[in-house]
């Protein structure tokens, strides 16, 4: 029973993995730099092996509008390569960490002309089937707004001013009881002024002698 | 009475279901290279869907925005109507949960036009509006009519 156990675990470990063995790469999706600034695009990915000593990460560029793609950088046998040629040259700077996965650039001094694509590719062998992932390069003069501030802005401002119609609609509830309560003050005033006015309306009548028969 | 009650409850609830389904699966626009919606697009390639953010446009995040107010509104129409229904005199209009309710399917109807208006800017390429987008379009008079009926009604015994 026990050797059956063994054997059907060992069979589920060596076939599990076989349909999971695609890698993932994981990059953002867009990145906005302001112009002259510095840009780092991180690139990561999972893989159900070990990271081995001969994973390699690749970047690639495709300008907007273009559709050729050029190699920027390429970490190989432990050493990045970077671009010496292209239109990264003395701009790009390998600041990931293979050993954690990471595979990361940096690209200083942003311009215009470095609007585009920018493509990772991990391998991580024996597991080297997987989809390289694109991140879209924006360079701005301004920072633009960032995804879903403007929804959060929208539902805080209808919800706070749900919030406002309550609690004006509470405290008007609250201001006119507390004037209901001053008219009834007033009212018992006004009880006790008219009493001793009715009492000194009523004159008792004069006392006349009768005289005695 | 009882089946009266339970009629405008199972309405209520059936809008809201569509309004939670059409805003979390978000199926609005599905094409041949793969769907797109509220949140992210999806692309189905040889390796499986792949699926990346939505755009960072402000109208998309305006039908976001909205989509989620409709929702929110709808339930506190629903907790409303529950507390209204225990503490209301009799002869009482439900005026609050129909105004709520009322006020949730106007939000639904916005965020509809404002996706239809703006969508050819979203997607390119042949494509055709996916199932959420009608559940979305059939929440708006499930939640018109439901609140309507809110407003009409009086509280019996």
């Amino acid at each position: 029973m026990l050797t059956f156990l063994a054997l059907a675990s060992v069979l589920l470990l060596g076939i599990v993995p076989e349909r999971s063995q695609a890698i993932v790469i994981y990059t953002g999706w867009e990145r906005h730099g302001l112009v002259g600034s510095d840009i780092r695009l991180s690139c990561s990915f999972f893989s159900w092996r070990w990271t081995s000593e001969d994973v390699t990460f690749s970047w690639t560029y495709r300008p907007d509008g273009s559709r050729d793609s050029i190699s920027i950088f390429h970490y190989t046998g432990g050493v990045p390569y970077v671009d010496n040629k292209g239109p990264f040259r003395d701009r790009l700077e390998f600041v990931g960490n293979p050993g954690r996965r990471d595979g990361s650039i940096l690209i200083k001094n942003l311009d215009f002309s470095d609007n585009g694509t920018f493509t990772c590719d991990a391998k991580n062998p024996p597991d080297i089937v997987g989809r390289p992932s694109s991140v879209r390069v924006l360079v701005f003069e301004t920072v633009p707004i960032q995804a879903g501030v403007i929804t959060g802005a929208i539902i805080g401002v209808v919800l706070g001013l749900l919030v406002l119609i309550v609690v004006i609609y509470y405290l008007m509830r609250f201001l006119v009881a507390r004037r209901v309560f001053s008219l009834s003050v007033s009212k018992h005033g006004k009880k006790k002024k008219e009493g001793p006015q009715q009492r000194q309306l009523w004159t008792p009548p004069p006392l006349t002698c009768y005289p005695l028969p | 009475m009882l089946l009266l009650l339970l009629g405008i409850i199972f309405l209520h609830v059936a809008a809201l279901v569509l309004l939670f389904v059409s805003t979390i699966v978000s199926v609005w626009v599905s094409g041949d290279a793969g769907s797109s919606d509220l949140w992210r697009n999806c692309t189905t390639d040889s390796l499986g869907p792949d699926c990346n953010p939505a755009s960072t446009g402000e109208w998309i995040q305006a039908v976001q925005a909205v989509m989620i107010l409709s929702i929110i509104f709808s339930c506190l129409s629903l907790v409303l109507f529950f507390c209204q229904l225990f503490t209301l005199q009799k002869g009482g209009r439900f005026f609050l949960t129909g105004t709520f309710q009322i006020l949730a399917s106007l939000f639904v109807m916005s965020g509809t036009i404002i996706y239809t208006v703006m969508s050819p800017e979203w997607v390119n390429g042949n494509y055709s509006f996916g199932y959420s987008y009608i559940l979305a379009w059939v929440a708006f008079p499930l939640a018109l009519v439901s609140g309507l009926i809110y407003v009409i009604l009086r509280k019996r015994e």
